[in-house]
């Protein structure tokens, strides 16, 4: 399956994406279009260099070759902050959130990202009453309405974990990273979190991109698999065929012992 | 209105509000207690604002800097040597009102660039080498101030004559008698007035940064750097634009206390046993509390100013004992200061202000 978007360009495309660290490729020259209204789930083994390729596309890491290009354009060149801004949004697989200040506050700083006030000195944080408004919204859709005051550090691991995806939601990017976002997380608390995944998808004009490692999950929400083994992209197609395929029985769903554990962030 | 002034960001403590509200009053009232009362009240009320703005950086940037004091020092320096006698120097106008507000404009654009400067080199790096950073240019430029004896008077600094209307021989009422004490109401009686105005309002003036949009910002960097740059903050700047903003408020500072003392010298401000004490008020206050300026700024000058009387009254009742006696010497006073530093910080992690909070919040 080949991208079907109307549009010239792809809204995410990475050409020739490679990183090398030392001697180990992590990423190995991965070539890859993502169209607007699809969930592509990304695959594989750990240490197959799923979360480095987040990695790459959003910034943290630069790439040693290759490029990304968001509607055609190349943001290679571009700043973590400034690639956020381009729309290129992302939850972690490691919580990572501002531990000092309350569940409200992490969402409304995001919230705040998106609107562009940031530099404001002189007004006073708390009479943003529409942000405030909106992080509520977001807080009420990630079921954690009832901690609102609570610092975020004090959170219990699942609860962080949907506060992880609350932040990206408060940015409305066009593009939503989820790098395993139910890991750890309770059997009951999974739902609201695929749930809202599947929210953002049927809004049909966003591009889901998701790392998971639960095949369930993968059948359930994806339009289209790719798998990476040791850094290169190995197949590619939608869901049941990539799943009934040889390579990924044998490089993911076989019993292969998950020893390997670096580029992990 | 309160609220209004206070940016919403209430002490949040009965406790803590009665001790803000009783050392508001004191200062108001200092004046009226003698001249050396108004000498540590000035200084107070600078230190505190000294303190607020170390705090900016400290608690809400996470950044620490070891230049703060040296952007005092150039406020202080700024508003002295332009004010010292025309002929001596070109630059040097004489006292004046314009000769104040020059020397602040001057001193707040050298203040900024010197910020910029710092930030534009070292904010990428780790807060440890930014703190190193800072330090040595902190340190090279208080050399540079001691040695430029010309320029700054070297180590002597720099004594000046500040406006009639704030010089200590310019009287505006008869002296009366308060409490069997003279109170003179003297241009130093005005200038006390405009040091204590002035700190008023930078104080919620910090107080509204830190409450601000900008301000939340400023915490999430300092909460987790890395995700505010994902979510599209731009860290960098951020973290500049806090350390100007502390710079310039640390140097508007610098110019009161001049002001204030009529003498500018490398020890009054740049000094590295101030920087420790700005950092030993905010840790002992509480970081991250703004609030904390003002007890830690309170509580280390008492005692500074006050600790040595009380001790030379204490070892005369004890004076017949041998050890007691010489560990109660009044030369002592910064062995207690210390203990009593080392005390705090092991009992209120969070700083009195933290611990204070914690405390009406129910939790130990």
């Amino acid at each position: 399956m080949k991208q079907s978007t109307a549009s010239k360009h792809p809204v995410l495309e990475t050409r020739g994406l490679t990183v090398r660290f030392g001697g180990h490729v992590a990423v190995n020259s991965v070539s890859c279009a993502f169209s607007s209204g699809s969930l592509t789930a990304i695959v594989g083994p750990n240490g197959a260099g799923k979360t480095t390729y987040f990695n790459l596309i959003s910034g943290q890491i630069p790439a040693t070759s290759g490029e990304v290009f968001l509607h055609g354009e190349n943001i290679s060149g571009l700043s973590v902050a400034m690639r956020s801004r381009r729309g290129l949004g992302r939850a972690f697989q490691l919580t990572n959130l501002f531990p000092f200040l309350t569940v409200q506050e992490n969402v409304r700083i995001a919230v705040q990202a998106r609107a562009g006030i940031g530099a404001d000195i002189i007004g006073m944080w708390n009479k943003h009453v529409e942000l405030i408004d909106k992080a509520n919204m977001i807080l009420e859709q990630v079921a954690l309405t009832s901690q609102a005051y609570t610092q975020a550090r004090a959170l219990p691991h699942g609860d962080q974990r949907k506060l992880e995806v609350g932040l990206m939601l408060a940015l409305e990017p066009e593009v939503f990273m989820f790098d395993e976002p139910t890991a750890g997380m309770s059997v009951d608390e999974v739902p609201v979190i695929l749930d809202l995944i599947k929210k953002i998808k049927d809004q049909g004009n966003r591009t889901l991109l998701l790392v998971e490692h639960k095949m369930d999950v993968v059948r359930e929400l994806a339009d289209r698999i790719i798998v990476l083994h040791n850094g290169c992209l190995v197949a590619d197609g939608d869901p049941e065929t990539v799943i009934a395929s040889d390579i990924v029985q044998e490089a993911y769903l076989g019993a292969a012992p998950d020893k390997s554990k670096e580029a992990k962030k | 209105m309160l609220n209004k002034l206070l940016s919403w960001d209430l002490p949040r403590s009965k406790v803590l509000a009665a001790i803000l509200l009783v050392i508001f009053l004191g200062l108001l009232l200092t004046p009226l207690a003698g001249d050396k009362a108004m000498g540590a009240g000035a200084k107070i009320c600078i230190f505190i604002i000294l303190v607020a703005s170390f705090d900016l950086l400290l608690g809400y940037t996470g950044i620490l800097s070891f230049a703060h004091t040296m952007f005092f020092g150039i406020g202080a320096y700024g508003v002295a040597m332009i004010s010292v006698e025309p002929g001596e120097h070109w630059w040097a106008l004489g006292p004046g009102w314009g000769s104040i507000f020059l020397g602040i404009i001057v001193a707040v654009v050298l203040s900024t660039l010197i910020a910029l400067f710092i930030s534009a080199f070292s904010l990428r790096v780790r807060t440890m080498y930014f703190a190193m950073i800072t330090l040595s240019v902190s340190a090279a430029v208080q050399t540079l101030a001691m040695r430029s004896t010309e320029i700054t008077g070297g180590e002597d600094g720099i004594n000046f004559t500040v406006p009639d209307l704030l010089s200590p021989l310019y009287t505006f009422a008869d002296s009366i008698e308060l409490f069997g004490q003279k109170v003179e109401f003297t241009g130093a009686f005005i200038m006390y007035y405009v040091v204590f105005i002035v700190a008023l309002v930078l104080f919620l003036f910090v107080l509204r940064i830190v409450n601000s949009p900008f301000g939340r910002v400023l915490q999430a960097i300092r909460d987790n750097e890395f995700r505010a740059a994902a979510i599209g903050y731009r860290v960098v700047l951020y973290r500049a634009a806090s350390s100007v903003l502390g710079a310039i408020i640390a140097t508007l500072a610098g110019c009161m206390y001049a002001l204030f003392l009529r003498y500018q010298g490398p020890e009054a401000t740049m000094g590295f046993g101030i920087m420790m004490d700005i950092l030993f008020m905010v840790v002992i206050g509480g970081m991250a509390t703004i609030y904390g300026a003002v007890i830690g700024a309170t509580l280390m000058l008492i005692a500074q100013n006050y600790l040595q009387d009380l001790m030379k009254i204490v070892q005369s009742d004890v004076s017949g004992i041998p050890f007691v006696s010489g560990l109660l010497h009044p030369d002592r006073w910064l062995l207690w200061m210390g203990i009593l530093f080392i005390i705090v910080v092991y009992n209120f992690p969070w700083g009195i202000v933290g611990k204070l909070r914690m405390r009406a919040l129910g939790i130990e």
